[in-house]
C-alpha cells in the first residue's frame, strides 16, 4: 500500500495556532504547526510534557478549536463545522482511547463498546451485539458482563480500544493509552493498536511520551514547544506487517 | 380522614407504591432494569443510558431521590395541615345534615359571625314558594359552670323543638331524642373530654349555664372545629334560657331551610333573599362564604402560605442540590459522552430524563409519606388538622415539576458548558 495516495485523506496542517486563555494570561500551546499525518500508518506524536500533544490531537479529533491556521482532517475543514455537525462528526468518524480509560462505571463492558454505535442511533440489541463480537476479538468475550471496576488497566484499555474502534472511525486518536499500564501491558496495548486500528484508510494518532513504545510507529512526529520538530519514519522494531492478512 | 377525600389518598397511595417498586430498580446494579428496558426501548438507548447512570450508584441514587421525596413530603404535608386547618372552619356547616339553605341576617360574614334576625323570620321564609319546610337554628356562645366551679366557654346550639332538624348524626353515647327531656343536652366527645378530663363518656352530667342546670343525655361525634370549644345541642326554647337574654330581643341567628323536591336550592335560596330581604345562602355558598373569610380575613393563609413556601424553598434546595451534585460528579461521564460526539440536545435530554424520573418517583414516595404520615397522626393526634383533597396533590406535583426543572437547569448548564477537550486533560 502506498500512504501517500491522494484520494486517501488525511490529516494536514499549516500554520495551526492555539491560544488558551486570552490577555495577561494568554498561553501560546501550539506556536505555527505543520504537519501531514498520513492514513494507513500509525502516528506516534511524542515531545516533552506540555509540548503541545494533547492541544493537537483534541483539535485533530474536533474537540477543541484551533485559534488560526488552515487544517482539514479526512478532507473535512473542521473550523467551518456548526457545533452540532463537529459533533456528528466525532459520533461517526473519531474513536478515542483515553489515558485514564473513562469507560462509564455503571455501564458493564459490553455496554460500553456499545455506546459510539447509540451515540450513532444503533438500537441497544444491534449495538450490544456488534460490541460483543468486537470484544472476542481483543480477547474478552468472556468479560462483556464484568462492569469495568472488575477488571484490570490493560483489560480497562483493551475494552477502551474496542470501544474506539466498533463503530468502524477514520481516525483513531489516543492520547497516553500506555502511561496508565505497566511495560508488559503496555506493549500489548500498541500491538493492538496496530493490529485492529491499521487500516489503509484510517488515520491513527497516539500521543505518547513512553519511549519503550516508540518503535511501534510508522511515523514519528516530535513536538517542541508548540511546534514539530521533527516527522520521521519509524523503526518499526516490535512488529512484523500490521497489514498482512492474519 | 374524612370521607370525600379517599380518592386522593387511594390515588396518592397506589401510585407511591408503584414508586417504591420503581425505587427498588436502584438496588440490582444491572441484571435487571425493567424501567430503564421499558424507556430505553421507547424512546432511545440513549435514554437507557441517562437511566443507567442515574441508578448505577445505588447509594447516590437513593439520596437523590429521598432528597426529592422529602421535599414533596413537606410541602404535602404542610398544604394538607392548611386544607385541615381551613375545613376545621366549616365543620359545623358541613355537620349540620337535612337542611339545604341556611336563611340570616344579610350581615352575616362567616359562621361565627351570627347576628340574629326577627324571630318570625321562619314563618316569612316558609311562605316562600319552593321552601318545604323551615326551621330555627340557635347558634352562639355560652358559659358553662363544671360541679368543681370552673367556668367553661361552650357553643350552644339550639334545634327546632318539634323537628329536632339539624341534630348530629354520630351518636356515641344516648339518642337525639333524648333531647326532649327537660334541661336536657348533647355534648361531642372532644368536649366532654375537655370539661372532664380522664373521665369516660357517660351520661347524666350535670353542668349550670346562665343558672340553669343541664343534664348531659348524649355524647356524639363532631368533626374538629376551628376554636376547639365543646359544642353542646339542645332545643332551642332550652337555648335561649342558657344564655342571658339578648339586648335587642331578637333571639334566632339561622334559619334552616329544605329546598322541595327537584328544584335547585340556589334557586329556592335566590327566592328567599327577594321575598324577605334576608341572607340565604345554600350550604355550599356558606362554606364557601365563611372559607373566603378566613382566608382573607384571618393570618391563616399568610402564615401557613409561608409555612409552604419555605417547605418549598427548603425542598427546591435539597433536591436541587442533591440532583445538581449528581450532575457534577457525573460530570466526568458527559465529557466522554461528549467528547465521541453526543449532541448537546441528546445529553439534556439524559438530564431532563434523570430529573424525570427522580421527581416522579420522589413524588410518589413524598406523597405517599404524607398520606401515612396523616392517617397515623390523626389517630395519634386527633386535634391535628389534616385534609389531603386532590388540590394538594396537584400542588405538589407541581412544585415537583418546578423543582426538577430548577435542579436539571442548573445541571444542564454545567454539562453545556463543559467543554469536550477537558476529557483529554484529566488526570495527565
Ligand atoms: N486548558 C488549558 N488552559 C490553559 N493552558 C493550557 C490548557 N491546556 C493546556 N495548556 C497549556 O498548553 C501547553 C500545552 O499543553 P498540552 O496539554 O497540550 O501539553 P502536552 O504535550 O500534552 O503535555 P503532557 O505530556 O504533560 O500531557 C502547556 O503549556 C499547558 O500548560
Ligand atoms: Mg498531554
Amino acid at each position: 500500500m502506498n500512504p501517500t495516495t491522494p484520494t486517501r485523506k488525511g490529516v494536514t496542517c499549516r500554520n495551526l495556532v492555539k491560544d488558551y486563555g486570552s490577555g495577561e494570561s494568554r498561553v501560546r500551546a501550539l506556536r505555527g504547526v505543520d504537519v501531514e499525518i498520513a492514513p494507513g500508518e500509525l502516528t506516534l506524536l511524542v515531545g516533552p510534557s506540555g509540548c503541545g500533544k494533547t492541544t493537537l490531537i483534541s483539535i485533530l479529533a474536533g474537540t477543541l478549536d484551533a485559534t488560526s491556521g488552515d487544517f482539514s482532517v479526512l478532507g473535512v475543514n473542521l473550523q467551518r463545522l456548526s457545533k452540532p455537525a463537529k459533533a456528528d462528526f466525532r459520533a461517526r468518524n473519531v474513536g478515542f482511547v483515553f489515558q485514564q480509560f473513562n469507560l462509564l462505571p455503571f455501564l458493564t463492558v459490553a455496554e460500553n463498546v456499545a455506546v459510539p454505535l447509540i451515540i450513532n442511533g444503533s438500537s441497544r440489541a444491534t449495538a450490544t451485539t456488534l460490541a460483543t463480537e468486537i470484544l472476542h476479538a481483543v480477547e474478552l468475550g468472556d468479560r462483556t458482563q464484568s462492569f469495568p471496576s472488575q477488571l484490570s488497566g490493560g483489560q480497562q484499555q483493551r475494552v477502551a480500544i474496542a470501544r474506539a474502534l466498533v463503530h468502524q472511525p477514520r481516525l483513531l486518536v489516543a492520547d497516553e493509552p500506555t502511561s496508565a499500564v505497566d511495560a508488559r501491558t503496555g506493549h500489548a496495548i500498541m500491538e493492538l493498536i496496530r493490529q485492529m486500528a491499521l487500516q489503509p484508510d484510517r488515520v491513527a494518532v497516539v500521543v505518547t511520551h513512553d519511549a519503550r513504545v516508540f518503535g511501534f510507529g510508522d511515523r514519528i512526529i516530535t513536538l517542541e514547544d508548540g511546534r514539530v520538530a521533527s516527522s520521521k519514519r519509524g523503526e518499526r522494531s516490535f512488529t512484523h506487517d500490521p497489514l498482512a492478512p492474519a | 380522614m374524612r370521607t370525600g377525600c379517599l380518592f386522593p389518598v387511594w390515588l396518592a397511595t397506589c401510585y407511591s407504591s408503584f414508586s417504591v417498586i420503581l425505587l427498588r430498580e436502584g438496588a440490582p446494579p444491572s441484571s435487571q432494569d425493567t424501567l430503564a428496558g421499558i424507556l430505553g426501548r421507547k424512546g432511545d438507548a440513549v435514554n437507557w443510558i441517562a437511566l443507567k447512570m442515574l441508578m448505577g450508584d445505588k447509594s447516590k441514587y437513593f439520596a437523590i431521590v429521598f432528597g426529592v421525596s422529602f421535599a414533596c413530603f413537606l410541602i404535602a404535608e404542610q398544604s394538607a395541615v392548611f386544607c385541615g386547618v381551613m375545613l376545621r372552619t366549616t365543620s359545623q356547616i358541613r355537620d349540620t345534615h337535612g337542611a339545604d339553605i341556611w336563611v340570616m341576617n344579610t350581615g352575616v360574614r362567616y359562621l361565627d359571625d351570627a347576628k340574629a334576625i326577627s324571630d318570625d323570620s321562619v314563618f316569612r321564609v316558609r311562605s316562600v314558594p319552593g321552601v318545604a319546610w323551615a326551621v330555627n337554628l340557635y347558634r352562639g356562645q355560652g358559659q358553662a359552670q363544671l360541679a368543681d366551679g370552673t367556668y367553661q366557654a361552650v357553643i350552644l346550639m339550639g334545634l327546632d323543638d318539634a323537628t329536632l332538624a339539624g341534630a348530629p348524626t354520630h351518636m356515641l353515647l344516648g339518642s337525639i331524642g333524648d333531647l326532649q327531656i327537660p334541661d336536657a343536652i348533647l355534648v361531642d366527645e372532644a368536649g366532654f373530654h375537655q370539661m372532664w378530663p380522664s373521665e369516660p363518656l357517660s351520661t347524666g352530667k350535670v353542668i349550670e349555664m346562665n343558672q340553669r342546670r343541664a343534664v348531659v343525655v348524649g355524647v356524639y361525634r363532631a368533626s374538629q372545629t376551628f376554636m376547639t370549644l365543646p359544642i353542646i345541642y339542645t332545643r332551642f326554647s332550652q337555648a335561649t334560657l342558657f344564655v342571658p337574654p339578648p339586648p335587642t330581643g331578637r333571639l334566632t341567628p339561622f334559619v334552616l331551610t329544605k329546598a322541595q323536591p327537584g328544584l335547585p336550592p340556589e334557586q329556592v335560596a335566590r327566592r328567599i333573599e327577594a321575598q324577605t330581604g334576608l341572607k340565604a345562602l345554600t350550604k355550599q355558598e356558606f362554606l364557601d362564604l365563611t372559607m373566603q373569610y378566613y382566608l382573607r380575613h384571618t393570618g391563616i393563609p399568610v402564615n401557613f402560605g409561608t409555612t409552604v413556601v419555605l417547605a418549598f424553598l427548603v425542598g427546591t434546595a435539597i433536591a436541587g442540590q442533591t440532583f445538581y451534585l449528581f450532575t457534577v460528579e457525573n460530570l466526568k461521564h458527559f465529557g466522554t459522552l461528549k467528547a465521541m460526539g453526543m449532541r448537546d440536545r441528546r445529553l439534556i435530554a439524559m438530564i431532563l430524563i434523570q430529573g424525570m424520573v427522580v421527581g416522579g418517583i420522589g413524588y410518589g414516595v413524598g406523597v405517599g409519606l404524607a398520606t401515612v404520615f396523616g392517617i397515623f397522626s390523626q389517630r395519634a393526634m386527633p386535634l391535628l388538622a389534616f385534609f389531603l383533597p386532590w388540590q394538594v396533590l396537584a400542588l405538589s406535583g407541581a412544585a415537583m415539576i418546578v423543582i426538577v426543572l430548577l435542579a436539571s437547569l442548573l445541571s444542564i448548564r454545567r454539562v453545556l458548558v463543559l467543554e469536550p477537550a477537558v476529557v483529554f486533560q484529566g488526570g495527565s
